[in-house]
């Protein structure tokens, strides 16, 4: 519980009962919840039914095993997909539920897609089964989700400025990379899928692993970007969160447009 | 020689005129009251009345230079606002203000009072803004401020000199703003602030000794910040309210220049006593443009300087920009080769920095500053200007300028070339290759094409004195043929079309003199001649009163003069002139 929770679950009765309430929750919410894609909770018909699915959607891809899927084209070998061998259950979910896989049309670098044609229950059956080809990220641990009730954000922001800053911003607002690659938004993106980007490292984002980031600072640093985030913009339009080059566009375009129609306007007003 | 206009053709039509009315100036009688009592003792009731009777012009393109005067007003006032609760200092703190990502968090005090100004002084946050608002608007105006003068030729003499203080000032005002931009020391901030230590790293043998001068030891050091602010509400301000003010003095002194037009000669002005018209005007307009700034600074938020978080050598963050006003320096850094650095005796020498900082930055000031005395000392032209150009009526000029403008342009955009990036789904390499060509090639093209235009719109000036507007009335003549009437200008209208200058380009003499020895300075006089040549061969003359009586005399046959214009130097202009 850091300082300023306290600060703000003042008169001390009500912040007790929300403890309360929390540890509460929290305790049978950890006492009867499945453990997603953990080992364990994952029968064999889902990952036969993943495997069906994979091949139905995948495979063109990234091979009927997910060994992944070269070929020759033109006199040059070209990867259609990269070996799913150890990409783990997070790399699954992290791909398909932010609408990335099944990759549609080949680009630069694979797009964030808002509708996702796949249900929640197919997409674990495929992570299940990618899981077991070998040893790999799994989905991350709710307690490592709960950013609202023990992330720190001020720490998570110090982590976030040394480790994630340089590609999307220091505004979370994204950033661009050589040849047309980008780092996304990170506005709105689900917290579960935060970590799971750092867990995996899609694409050219590096990978945090546990040595690297522990599942602590992770939560910190999810807490940093959901709380910057919900701040907003207190000093009115954000205006894309671009800086100093939103700024100057303004400033010349619209600062300068009312300006000089000023100057014209009272340049009219004769005696 | 050379030899320049020392009357207009057109002069002639005005040798009927009136003589103007002049504003009385000197006696003036005794006041009484309490104006009596100030002007016993401090005797300026003489020099009130002088400013309050002088006349001034009235364009909307004047008022530029007052925008920018009431920015720096403007950010006078919010400035000292601010001054009451920001903390220069780098020592440091644990944030426990309003702002819930930062708490906990260590920072330098610089930092946290930002932050506090930001959320927990009431007001402080709209007053940043303003400030900041108003400090973007200050350097964009005086720029296009800047680009009036100009393009309207009002630089010339005797205005050389105030030009030279508006450069000083424009520099003036962009070092002031970096320095603003850093005090609050966050990672932007910062981030600028290691820019411009490498910048200073890079001068020669020197830049170290520099640098830690300045610095007071090691990047970033404890000094930086208080240092920077002392010369951020002392130093530069004071010099930048002093320049203004000299500046605008200069402005009364020499006189306000005017567009050409009826009843406005090299000798008059034409417009409102400053009282009580320019004087309600300007006034009003001081309180429009703080109102309009901030309106801006209540709905647009600028420099969130709390999602950038507290400088940290060790992090950067994607998108880091300086304020427009220094894009251009850092623009020319990201298309400088990395390749061009070198070792010699142990020293390192680094031009791809250096170009782009340390050489660029006074480079483009003393071009811009310089360039009174280039156009002079090319054109020879030893008279006072007060009447001003339209930017069409010199095409070289124009060409150049925007030219120099989207040099200037290209380089800037250099600098946010990972926002273009990612704003148009492009990819950063390629822009940064087709800016590293078009710096070179679209100012040659902008040159050529603005050239194109203002001739264009010359011929379409002489066009319409010599044959009059188009009515849309066609007329059939008794033989069978159509012509369309065309209406004569009014003289009014005319005059503005005609009373321009123009130039005989400079004739070389030979290089060696009648002895056959190579004269002095003959290298000097081919450069000159060149210049000169390249402003002033194709240029088109304004309508002589010969030619106009010409054209109505010969009514609608006169197709022969249309050519006369693009002729070069048909002799009864030069003789003219
Ligand atoms: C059109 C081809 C294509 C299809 C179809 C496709 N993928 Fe991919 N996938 C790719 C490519 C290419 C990459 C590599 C992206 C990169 O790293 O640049 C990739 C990467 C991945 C990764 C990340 C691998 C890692 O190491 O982190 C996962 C997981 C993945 N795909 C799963 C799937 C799943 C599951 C499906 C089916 C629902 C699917 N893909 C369908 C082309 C495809
Ligand atoms: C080298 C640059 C780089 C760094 C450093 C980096 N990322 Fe990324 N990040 C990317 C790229 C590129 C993508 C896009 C991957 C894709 O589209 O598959 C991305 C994607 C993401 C996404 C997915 C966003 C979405 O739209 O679904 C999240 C979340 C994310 N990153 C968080 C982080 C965090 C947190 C850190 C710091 C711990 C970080 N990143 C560090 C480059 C980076
Ligand atoms: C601190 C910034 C500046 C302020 C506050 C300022 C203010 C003014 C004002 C109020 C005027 C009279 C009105 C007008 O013509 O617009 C003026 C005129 C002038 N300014 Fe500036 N100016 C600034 C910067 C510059 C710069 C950067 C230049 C050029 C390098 C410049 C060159 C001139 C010249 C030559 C005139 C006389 C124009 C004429 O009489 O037509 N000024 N300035």
């Amino acid at each position: 519980m850091n300082a300023l929770a306290a600060r703000r679950r003042h008169p001390a009765a009500i912040a007790l009962l929300l403890m309360l309430a929390l540890v509460v929750t929290g305790g049978l919410y950890a006492a009867f919840a499945p453990k997603p894609a953990a080992a364990a909770a994952v029968t064999a018909d889902q990952v036969a039914q993943g495997k069906a699915l994979f091949q139905a959607n995948c495979a063109s891809c990234h091979g009927l095993n997910g060994e992944g899927n070269e070929a020759e084209v033109g006199g040059e070998l070209r990867s259609f997909g990269p070996s799913l061998v150890g990409a783990g259950a997070a790399a699954v979910h992290f791909q398909m539920e932010t609408g990335r896989m099944p990759l549609a049309n080949p680009g630069v670098q694979a797009q964030r897609v808002s509708k996702i044609k796949f249900e929640q229950e197919e997409i674990d059956s495929i992570a299940a089964w990618v899981a077991t080809l070998g040893p790999g990220p799994a989905r991350p641990d709710e307690e490592w989700l709960d950013w609202e009730g023990s992330g720190d954000a001020g720490r998570g922001g110090t982590i976030y400025r040394s480790n994630c800053a340089m590609c999307h911003s220091s505004a979370g607002a994204g950033g661009a990379l050589t040849r047309g690659k980008y780092a996304p938004s990170l506005e709105g993106v689900e917290p579960v899928h935060i970590y799971e980007a750092m867990l995996t490292g899609p694409q050219n984002m590096p990978v945090f692993n546990d040595t690297n980031l522990t599942p602590e600072d992770k939560r910190d640093v999810i807490a940093y970007v959901k709380q910057m985030h919900a701040v907003g913009n207190p000093g009115g339009l954000g205006l894309g969160g671009f800086g100093p080059a939103a700024e100057a566009l303004f400033a010349w375009v619209f600062g300068l447009s009312i300006m000089i129609g000023t100057a014209v306007w009272l340049g009219q007003k004769g005696a | 020689m050379s030899e320049t206009t020392a009357s207009r053709p057109a002069a002639a039509l005005r040798a009927d005129d009136k003589p103007i009315e002049r504003a009385p100036q000197g006696a003036v009688g005794k006041l009484g009251g309490v104006a009596g009592w100030v002007d016993d003792r401090t005797r300026a009731a003489k020099g009130v009345n002088y400013l309050l009777r002088k006349v001034f012009p009235d364009h909307w393109s004047f008022m530029l230079g007052e925008i920018a005067m009431y920015s720096l007003i403007v950010c006078l006032l919010t400035g000292a606002f601010l001054t009451f609760w920001f903390v220069p200092s780098m020592g440091q703190t644990v944030y426990d203000g309003s702002y819930i990502p930062l708490q906990g968090v260590v920072m330098s005090e610089a930092y946290a009072s930002t932050l506090d100004i930001s959320f927990d002084i009431k007001g402080g946050l709209l007053i940043r803004q303003i400030h900041h608002w108003a400090a973007l608007m200050f350097i964009v105006s005086l720029s296009v401020h800047m680009m009036r003068v100009f393009f309207t030729g009002a630089f010339r003499k005797p205005r050389e000199l105030n030009w030279v203080i508006g450069t000083v000032l424009a520099l003036l005002a962009i070092v002031e703003g970096f320095a603003g931009y850093s005090l609050p020391d966050d990672l932007l901030s910062g981030t600028g602030l290691r820019a411009m230590q490498g910048f200073i790293l890079t001068v020669p043998v020197i830049g170290s000794y520099i640098a830690y001068a300045l610095f007071g030891g090691d990047f970033p050091g404890e000094m930086i910040i208080p240092r920077l602010y002392a010369a951020h509400v002392l130093l530069i301000p004071a010099i930048l309210v002093g320049l203004f003010i000299v500046h605008v003095t200069m402005v009364a002194v020499n006189k306000h220049t005017q567009y050409p037009g009826p009843g406005k000669t090299n000798d008059n002005v034409v417009g409102y006593r400053v009282m009580p018209v320019y004087a309600a005007k300007a006034g009003g307009f001081f309180f429009l443009v703080f109102g309009l700034t901030a309106l801006i600074a209540a709905f647009a938020q600028i420099n969130a300087i709390w999602v950038h978080g507290p400088y940290d050598p060790s992090a950067v963050t994607a998108g880091a920009q300086p304020d427009w006003y220094m894009w251009f320096s850092d623009g020319a850094l990201r298309l400088l080769p990395g390749w061009i650095e070198f070792t010699v005796f142990g020293f390192t020498f680094s031009p791809n920095i250096a170009i782009g900082s340390i050489i660029l930055l006074p480079l483009v000031y003393t071009v811009l500053g310089a360039y009174p005395f280039v156009e002079r000392w090319i054109t020879g032209d030893d008279r006072e200007h007060h009447l001003l150009d339209r930017p069409r009526n010199a095409p070289t000029r124009t060409g150049v300028g925007m030219a120099a403008i989207t040099g200037y342009t290209v380089l800037a955009l250099a600098c946010v070339n990972d926002i273009i990036a990612i704003k148009l789904g492009m990819s950063i390499n390629d822009l940064t290759r087709f800016f590293r060509v078009a710096v070179f090639l679209l100012p040659i093209l902008v040159f050529w094409i603005t050239k194109r235009i203002c001739l264009g719109l010359q011929r379409h000036d002489r066009e319409l004195v010599l044959h009059g507007r188009e009515t849309g009335t066609v007329i059939r003549t008794p033989e069978g043929r159509f012509f369309e009437r065309h209406e004569d200008l009014d003289p009014y209208t005319r005059w503005r079309l005609v009373s321009f200058d123009t130039y005989r380009p400079i004739e070389l003499e030979p290089a060696t003199d009648a002895n056959g020895l190579v004269r002095k300075g003959a290298r000097k006089d081919r450069l000159r001649a060149a210049l000169s040549r390249f402003y002033f061969t194709d240029q088109i003359h304004p309508v002589t009163p010969a030619e106009l009586a010409a054209a109505h005399h010969d009514g609608h046959g006169h197709e022969a003069l249309e050519g006369a214009a693009e002729e070069e130097y048909p002799e009864q202009i030069g003789a003219d002139r």
